[in-house]
């Protein structure tokens, strides 16, 4: 017998004093009051992002490229393909190696989702947030999300998302509890997490 | 309203005083508490470590005996806790219905001391008096397991001239833990300790908590320190009058005309 | 290599070696208290806590009641997505699953992402039998794996570890298995981490097969999840052009929007935080981004097993956020490896007997007793496992797995107790003869405890597991129940009647102060009468906290 029908097979026999009947989910935490709505959601991203010590910087759609010039500076940036705005000096993503984009300081893209109340960026990796290893492997990410992307709660999240396409949740830089359990920012992923919240977008 | 104490094996057979305690309280409460002579133990020992079908029997005779009361009061969180939680899968382990029929009826009047006072009584100054600095440890099982909440020091502030000192970590186990105290010597006597020391902290005189079994552990670990803190059940404290001015007490209706127990003691 | 778990000694033994450990005392103490403080602040600010312990227990019931229809939906998505699926029975079919894998690729060496499932089957000893290297990538991993040392706890398996500790570690063993600690290291964390960084770098940047585990597996999107921090479970997921997930078959959520409940619970009961720093979904391949070839192996070791025990199936729902160990006060003075196994504290002391069996061995059949049936777990646990009543079930197990043979004294204590509990008249004929022994030590007793009421020392034989460090109230003259045959319930008692001496906590030292029923309360605050009985409680089973 295969080991797939045989662990089957052990499933149902282990099954057959399972009470009867469908078990219901009770939703009731689908009640809750979003405990916040419009710019107080915002306002509460924000705070929430910045708690995980990352950088939050508010802007227009008009000033958002003098924004991502100030936060790329000096620094060589990559960004994805379908990035909406210009990155001077930026390189485009062209498959480079892991090896590779670990010579790039910092990378540039938009995200998919913001959740309030955790302070999390979604990104779901389309064209203009690029492949995963690109928001992973330089030390650096600028991370553009639109106002109009935020929603308060996670349950308002995980809707909103296509479990088709890879998702990442980013929280705050990368970071550890390992050490006695006090939190230390920055390990593998980027350690500077900056984001960049355009606020009539 | 008829009334039973469940005055648990270890009340009986190493803390007379507690279950006297609880007699004193009740009647002052105008409550005429009745003793079936008939009981033993809830079962929890065996129950708790494995010995399910020895358990049976014990079970059996905790519903012959408490059968036909309307309540039944225990000075005891973790042996209300046994009897609520613990006496259905013993009846189910029997294989017997009647059991538990029985044990379905029986198990939901059985009130850990101070939701008999709060909950059915409704009282929270019981009239005694008290002048000690005291802390109180939430024992584990009338905590979380029948969730008694802030009665306990909500009766003991009502307490004249107690004063009640915080216990640090109060919410921690204190090692006890049934057979786990001998099994598991090393641990439960650490933890025991740690809960000593907490106690010790508060500059109380006497640590109060509503298992007795508990408060053996930790007193005989505060007695072996040389801690000079002695432990008492809450239902200890809750009966005292010490040092309270004299008057005429009032005569609970039933109380005096009818002996307590009469008429059941004969039943053993 | 990490050593193995194999051998271990039952808990009341392995724990007294770590109870003598002040370090790992101090340490743990430490890191337990920090844990509960941050769990517990973020825990308070969601009010729909209770209703998301419900819904998060509801769903995995409901994903492991019908669980073979959703792993042959998760299955067929896989699939559908571009994953090869594998099933493996035990560790040694799982191992061997993925050592194939490695080997079509010719590697000597794969990189890891932190996974229970591949700890308890012991992966990385198996790799290395084969020539290839599983490098830990998780911090605490690391630091484990560089330490020739055992995990000790399911989030945190350095916990037992302080900083100075770890940086020995660091200058003493990164070099043999890479790059090298800077020379100059110093124990601050932030340099610690700097330091794992560096050195796993060149590993994440060349390998070409990653191993992970899941914290979920959704049926019906093929989706796997992973829940980490560091950006190493990133590296893992994505670099490689390889990637094996090693998934327990109880991993399984059957929809999408079920994640809505886990992705709230699990941060905060494991780290404390709103949420974890990264978490990580992949359905099967996606074309030009990370691994383009990906397996998954659903495993079974014992999972089954645990499935068929109508109790204990509820461990099956434990989504690993170790929320248990952090408030088990067995736990914070033992440590784990007193557990003899990848899970420790509370949930191991469940999960354990059930993948292998109560009766399969004594350090196994330790476990269910390595409880004070205190609750804290059960309270924590965001999946409401109540392991308070699993821990008592399988003690149930384990003795009938012990009838038959030579009855130990535990058991014939047990009968005799039984005996003597089976009736009223037992057990006063019994609490007589306690009595009458109290009245014989007590002439001769030394000790007294606060409050005047004498007491035992040490005492010998099987007495001295209590008396070690405890005293013992002796027996009273009296009974309770033999008090209330005397004194037809404390109604006839007359002055200096028998009761030598005071409990520990009578308040009869105090004059005035009424021991019994015979007196009244002079308070006249108390009187009851008109005072209507509020009726019997509606507090049945389950109508407290748990």
């Amino acid at each position: 017998m295969s080991a797939r029908d045989e662990i089957l097979g052990r499933v149902r026999s282990a099954l057959t004093t399972r009470p009867e009947g469908e078990v219901d989910v009770p939703r009731a935490y689908r009640d809750a009051v979003a405990p916040v709505s419009g710019d107080a959601m915002v306002d509460l991203f924000v705070e929430r992002v910045e708690d995980y010590r990352a950088t939050v910087r508010r802007c227009t759609v008009a000033e958002l490229e003098q924004a991502v010039a100030e936060a790329v500076g000096q620094a060589q940036a990559v960004v994805p393909p379908g990035l909406d705005w210009q990155v001077p000096g930026a390189v485009a993503d062209d498959g480079q190696s892991a090896a590779e984009l670990d010579g790039i300081d910092v990378v540039v893209t938009a995200a998919a989702v913001g959740i309030a109340v955790t302070g999390t960026i979604v990104l779901d990796h389309r064209p203009d947030q690029g492949r995963r290893a690109l928001t992973l492997v330089p030390d650096h990410h600028v991370c553009v999300v639109r106002a109009s992307q935020v929603v308060a709660t996670v349950p308002e999240a995980v809707a909103a998302l296509d479990p088709a396409r890879p998702l990442t949740w980013i929280s705050g830089p990368s970071a550890t509890s390992d050490i006695e359990l006090s939190r230390v920012e920055g390990v593998h992923g980027p350690r500077r997490l900056e984001v960049l919240l355009v606020t009539d977008a | 309203m008829k009334v039973a104490l469940m005055v648990t094996c270890v009340n009986d057979a190493m803390f007379p005083d507690a279950g006297k305690a609880v007699v004193t309280l009740l009647r002052r409460l105008g409550v005429d508490v009745e003793f079936p002579e008939a009981q033993t133990c809830c079962a929890q020992p065996m129950v708790n470590t494995g010995y399910l079908d020895e358990a049976v029997p014990v079970v059996r005779t905790f519903v012959d005996a408490f059968a036909g009361y309307d309540a039944v009061v225990t000075p005891s969180g973790s042996c209300a806790g046994s009897v609520r939680h613990q006496h259905s899968i013993v009846a189910r382990r029997s294989g017997d219905p009647a059991l538990a029929r029985r044990v379905e009826q029986t198990a939901p009047r059985v009130h850990e001391l101070t939701e008999f006072l709060v909950d059915v009584l409704g009282v929270e100054d019981v009239g005694a008096s008290f002048p000690h600095r005291v802390t109180y440890h939430p024992t584990c099982h009338s905590l979380r397991l029948l969730g008694v909440g802030d009665r306990p020091t909500r009766l003991l502030r009502a307490v004249r001239g107690l004063e009640l000192v915080e216990l640090p970590m109060a919410e921690e186990c204190c090692g006890f833990g049934g057979t786990f105290a001998v099994k598991n010597a090393d641990v439960s006597v650490a933890m025991g300790s740690d809960k000593a020391r907490h106690v010790r902290e508060t500059g109380a005189e006497v640590l109060v908590a509503g298992d007795s079994s508990c408060l053996m552990h930790v007193g005989g670990l505060l007695s072996r320190q040389q801690s000079g803190v002695r432990v008492m059940h809450l239902a200890e404290v809750l009966a005292a009058t010490e040092g309270a001015a004299p008057s005429v007490p009032p005569v609970p209706p039933g109380a005096a005309e009818t002996p307590a127990g009469a008429g059941i003691g004969g039943r053993s | 290599m990490t050593a193995t778990f194999v051998g271990m000694p039952v808990f009341p033994t392995a724990a007294r070696a770590a109870l003598a450990d002040t370090q790992l005392r101090r340490n743990l103490a430490h890191a337990t208290s920090t844990i509960r403080a941050k769990r517990l602040s973020v825990v308070s600010e969601v009010e729909e806590w209770e209703d998301l312990r419900l819904a998060g227990a509801a769903i995995k019931d409901q994903a492991l009641l019908d669980l073979d229809q959703h792993l042959l939906r998760l299955e067929e998505r896989l699939t559908a997505n571009g994953a090869i699926v594998h099933w493996a029975r035990d560790a040694a079919e799982a191992c061997a699953i993925v050592a194939q894998v490695a080997r079509d690729h010719e590697v000597d060496e794969v990189v890891k992402v932190k996974s229970m499932a591949t700890a308890e089957i012991e992966l990385n000893e198996r790799l290395a039998e084969h020539g290839i290297a599983a490098w830990e990538t998780d911090l605490a991993e690391l630091i484990v794996q560089l330490g020739d040392d055992l995990p000790s706890h399911i989030l945190v398996p350095a916990i037992h570890r302080n900083r100075a500790e770890i940086r020995e570690i660091f200058l003493t063993r990164m070099a043999g298995a890479g790059k090298a600690a800077p020379a100059d290291l110093t124990d601050d964390p932030p340099e610690l981490a700097a330091a794992a960084r560096q050195h796993l770098r060149e590993k994440f940047l060349r390998a070409k097969v990653g191993i992970s585990g899941a914290n979920f597996a959704v049926a019906d999107t093929g989706t796997l999840v992973v829940v980490e921090s560091e950006g190493n479970g990133r590296m893992c997921l994505t670099l490689p052009e390889v990637l094996v997930s090693v998934v327990g078959i109880e991993k399984v959520l059957p929809t999408w929007t079920d994640l809505e409940v886990f992705l709230q619970t699990l941060p905060r009961s494991s780290t404390g935080e709103r949420m974890n720093p990264y978490t990580s979904t992949w359905s099967g391949v996606t074309p030009g981004d990370g691994p383009q070839e990906v397996h998954v192996v659903l495993l079974d070791n014992g999972r089954t097993r645990a499935l068929a025990d109508e109790v204990g199936r509820q461990a099956l729902r434990c989504i690993r956020c170790s929320a248990c160990l952090n408030v088990c006060p067995v736990y914070e003075r033992t440590g784990g490896h007193a557990y003899g196994s990848v899970y420790p504290g509370p949930i191991g002391a469940i999960l354990n007997p059930l993948l292998r069996g109560p009766g399969s061995g004594d350090q196994v059949d330790s476990l269910p007793y390595a409880s004070t049936l205190c609750g804290a777990c059960f309270e924590a646990c965001p999946v409401r496992i109540d392991i308070p009543t699993v821990l008592v079930d399988l003690r149930a197990q384990v003795v009938d797995a012990h009838r038959g043979g030579v009855p130990s004294a535990q058991s014939v204590a047990m009968k005799g107790a039984a005996w003597t509990f089976g009736s009223g008249a037992r057990l006063r004929a019994a609490t007589r003869a306690s009595g009458l022994l109290g009245d014989v030590v007590r002439r001769f007793g030394r000790r007294s405890l606060p409050g005047g009421r004498s007491a035992l020392g040490r005492l010998p034989g099987p007495g001295a597991a209590w008396s070690g460090a405890r005293d013992m109230p002796t027996p009273p003259s009296e009974s309770f129940r033999a008090w209330w045959r005397r004194t037809a319930g404390g109604t006839s008692e007359t002055s200096g009647a028998r009761d030598p001496e005071g409990g520990p906590g009578t308040p009869r030292p105090n004059p005035g102060t009424p021991t019994t029923t015979g007196d009244r309360s002079p308070d006249q605050s108390a009187d009851p009468s008109g005072r209507p009985a509020a009726g019997p409680l509606d507090r049945g089973v389950g109508g407290g906290a748990l």
